[in-house]
């Protein structure tokens, strides 16, 4: 068979992304039609810089949605004689299949490996800037609410991760060697306990007042999410964990202790996000990166809001601390926090490549962009087409957060 | 002035000791050790030889102890070996054990010993800055008049075409980060496929005598990542500046466009974007060694990789004090030189 031309691995491009294409059609004939009840959102769609750069967020989101009908070979399966091949060449011994933009050095199909990466990126990267934003917030307001000691002690604290050079704390903190000590276990433990504390107190101080809430809401919402929270850093189920150390205490030396500590190591836990231990390892490193960032920013807008009318209302009204730092300050703070989630995405998305590139982390086998790169730069000199795709999909989706960020923040100027 | 010197000062010192005793404990959990151990002695030992191996060089101490020895406030480690020679950590090859200081720490002035290079941490140290100096000095010269430029260009005119064009290209450059960029100009510029065939695609040649054709491309990616930055910041600042109720003034006296800009607006403009251009620092550190490892210029981000993959404690310890001091320095220097560029805020 003959390769495709260039004009028909476009063609060929563009139709295996039609559930993209639809997708995108229906999430903006929608958006555009209800823009006047959607509040920023809606607005973003009056501002061009901003649509154009949901339009990009959004496509890199459906491809990672729709990735598995996307892609068209397995992103993983060396198919020998594709070795290096240019875009376009067909598959040997199969009729119509393709390698869209060619075989890399271990001749894996580019594009699929491009679709399956924005995969792993769109997982990671907004969680990560989620929890480091639960963290940041969570202990950037009562920084800067109370002052004092608390500001010093965790503005120092702060710094200190600030001046540790990125690339240096990602060599020290991502390495099989660390996580087979168990420190990334319990940095984990730390960091993510903050949104179970963040969402407790965030419903506690508003309604402490009403049982009902706290008991059918609020103490079931913390619940699942403390299962979560064992699940995925400690890997074991509260209930089943405390059960089986007590009874396996209480019975130590006999059978039935032994059965209950078995269980315990064997138990799967019943939810967890499951991350496996690499990509637990990431996302630590990640939230930990960003965390000293956000906490600055909040501490920052905490003592700028502080000083309003509405605080000291709330404070005259007899409301305690903890419900005006969470339904006073951080709601009048959420316009420069939004626009800076946005920014963050893309920077955590910058620092995801980061790692990829110095092969920390994720398996080599991994279709993740970074470390595509970095597998497609060293024969640069020769062939362009493996380390190319990755590069430009890693920047448009950059592009596309910054571009919207840039329009959050002139509609939100506004009014 | 002075109390606040002396307070940053012991500030600084406290940040280092504490960052430093952080890389120390994780470069020496167990299987870090295990993988030192292996790097000296084979990579087939067996756990009892890793381990009597990692007892005969004193890194079976606890941990206080040995980041003591290494700062220079304990005596150094000694060992008697069955023959009755000692070895220690202070004891150099071919030194006798007499002779030895028994102290031997960052406060002697000795950063210690590099199991990768098989030599003393400080002169390489110094020696990989020097290059990196090297490099740091020309991306300077090329990132902060053209960032400066751009910001103004676009901000003394808000809205403009001029603005918007400006703004997508650091918008788009600091979209770009240093591994992507670097892999978009070798392309374009030496790959000998497609592209132009202008410059080098490695600077190793560089390190002796930089030219134009190695020199160009790794500068130009660091350049443009920090440019976009500083130019937005930059533009931000200039367009606020521009309208200032002197500005309108200036421009109803009647003076002329190019005069408001060049001597009203653009000193008060540059305040702050003096600060962003000495915060950018650290993260020019983060580029420097992605640059560094993708044109294979052996300077100190080459360095970082080298010692943290390997495991090299003394020598990471050595390039995080290197760093910390940098950081802090710059923080320093854009504190004070804030004051001094705005009479407005007093320091107390």
């Amino acid at each position: 068979m003959e390769p495709l031309t260039w004009g028909q691995i476009i063609l060929a491009i563009l139709n295996q992304l039609m559930p993209v294409w639809i997708g995108m059609i229906v999430v903006f004939a929608l958006s555009i039609r209800f823009k006047r009840r959607l509040g920023l959102y809606g607005k973003l769609f009056d501002n061009p810089v901003g649509m154009f750069g949901f339009a990009l967020v959004l496509f890199w989101v459906l491809c990672a949605l729709f990735a598995d009908m996307i892609i068209t070979q397995d992103p993983l399966v060396q198919v020998s004689g594709m070795k290096n091949k240019l875009p376009g060449t067909p598959l040997r011994g199969a009729h119509d299949v393709y390698y869209l933009l060619g075989g890399d050095n271990l001749a894996r199909d580019v594009f699929s490996r491009l679709i399956s990466g924005s995969k792993t990126v769109l997982s990671i990267a907004p969680a990560a800037t989620l929890f480091a934003f639960m963290v940041g917030i969570t202990l950037g307001l009562p920084a800067g609410y109370y002052g004092g000691w608390l500001d010093t002690l965790l503005s120092f604290l702060a710094n200190l991760v600030l001046a540790f050079p990125v690339i240096l704390l990602f060599y020290l903190l991502v390495t099989p060697e660390i996580r087979a000590t168990g420190v990334v276990t319990w940095v984990a433990g730390v960091l993510f306990i903050f949104p179970v504390i963040f969402v407790w107190t965030f419903m506690f101080s508003r309604w402490r007042i009403s049982p009902h809430v706290l008991t059918w809401v609020a103490a079931p919402i913390v619940i699942v999410m403390l299962m979560f929270y064992f699940g995925t850093v400690f890997e074991m189920d509260p209930f089943v964990g405390i059960w089986t150390t007590v009874m396996g205490h209480l019975n130590q030396g006999n059978p039935f202790g032994e059965w209950m500590v078995t269980t315990w190591h064997e138990h799967q836990p019943l939810v967890s996000l499951g991350l496996g231990p690499e990509k637990l390892n990431i996302f630590v490193a990640v939230v930990f990166v960003n965390s000293p960032t956000i906490f600055r920013i909040v501490r920052g807008l905490t003592m700028d809001i502080q000083t309003r009318d509405y605080v000291a209302a709330a404070q005259t009204r007899g409301e305690g601390p903890w419900y005006i730092m969470l339904w006073e300050i951080l709601p009048n703070a959420r316009g420069p926090l939004i626009v800076d989630f946005c920014l963050r995405i893309g920077y955590t998305t910058i620092l995801l490549g980061t790692l990829g590139f110095f092969g920390l982390g994720l398996s080599p086998e991994s279709p993740d962009w970074g470390a595509t790169i970095n597998d497609g730069r060293k024969l640069l000199a020769i062939y362009i087409h493996p380390a190319l795709p990755p590069a430009l999909s890693l920047m448009s989706l950059v592009l596309g957060l910054n571009l919207l960020a840039d329009g959050l923040r002139e509609e939100s100027l506004k009014d | 002035m002075l109390y606040f010197l002396l307070k940053r000062l012991g500030v600084m010192l406290l940040t280092a000791l504490c960052l430093t005793f952080v890389v120390f404990f994780l470069t020496n959990l167990y299987p870090n050790l295990e993988k030192v151990a292996k790097l000296e002695g084979t990579q087939r030992m067996t756990d009892a030889q890793v381990a009597s191996f990692l007892a005969k060089n004193g890194y079976t101490q606890p941990v206080f102890t040995r980041y003591g020895e290494w700062l220079g406030v304990l005596p150094g480690f000694t060992y008697t070996h069955e023959d009755g020679k000692v070895t220690g950590r202070c004891i150099r090859k071919g030194m006798p054990a007499a002779e030895a200081p028994s102290r031997c720490g960052v406060l002697q002035g000795d950063f210690g010993w590099s199991v990768v290079f098989k030599d003393e941490v400080g002169p390489i140290v110094w020696k990989r800055l020097g290059l990196t100096g090297k490099l740091m000095l020309w991306v300077l010269i090329v990132m902060i008049p053209s960032a400066l430029i751009i910001g103004i260009l676009a901000g003394m005119r808000e809205g403009s075409r001029t603005d918007r064009t400006l703004s997508t290209f650091s918008i788009a450059t600091t979209a770009t980060p240093e591994y992507v960029s670097g892999v978009i100009l070798i392309v374009v510029f030496s790959s000998s496929v497609v592209g132009l065939k202008w410059f080098k695609g490695t600077a190793t040649s560089a390190m002796d005598g930089a030219n134009f054709e190695n020199f160009f491309l790794p500068v130009m990616t660091i350049a443009l990542y920090g440019m976009g930055y500083i130019a937005r910041m930059t533009r931000a600042s200039m367009a606020e500046v521009m309208t200032a109720q002197y500005i309108r003034t200036a421009r109803l006296k009647g003076v002329s466009f190019r005069n408001i800009v060049l001597k009203h607006a653009l000193r008060n403009a540059l305040i702050a974007p003096f600060t962003v251009i000495m915060l950018q620092f650290p993260w020019l550190l983060t580029g420097v060694v992605i640059v560094e490892t993708l044109f294979n210029y052996k300077g100190f981000g080459w360095l970082l990789v080298q010692a943290a993959g390997n495991n090299d404690i003394e020598m990471l310890l050595s390039v995080g004090i290197v760093s910390v001091i940098v950081v802090l320095v710059t923080q320093l220097i854009s504190d004070i030189g804030y004051v001094y560029l705005n009479p407005r805020i007093r320091i107390n």
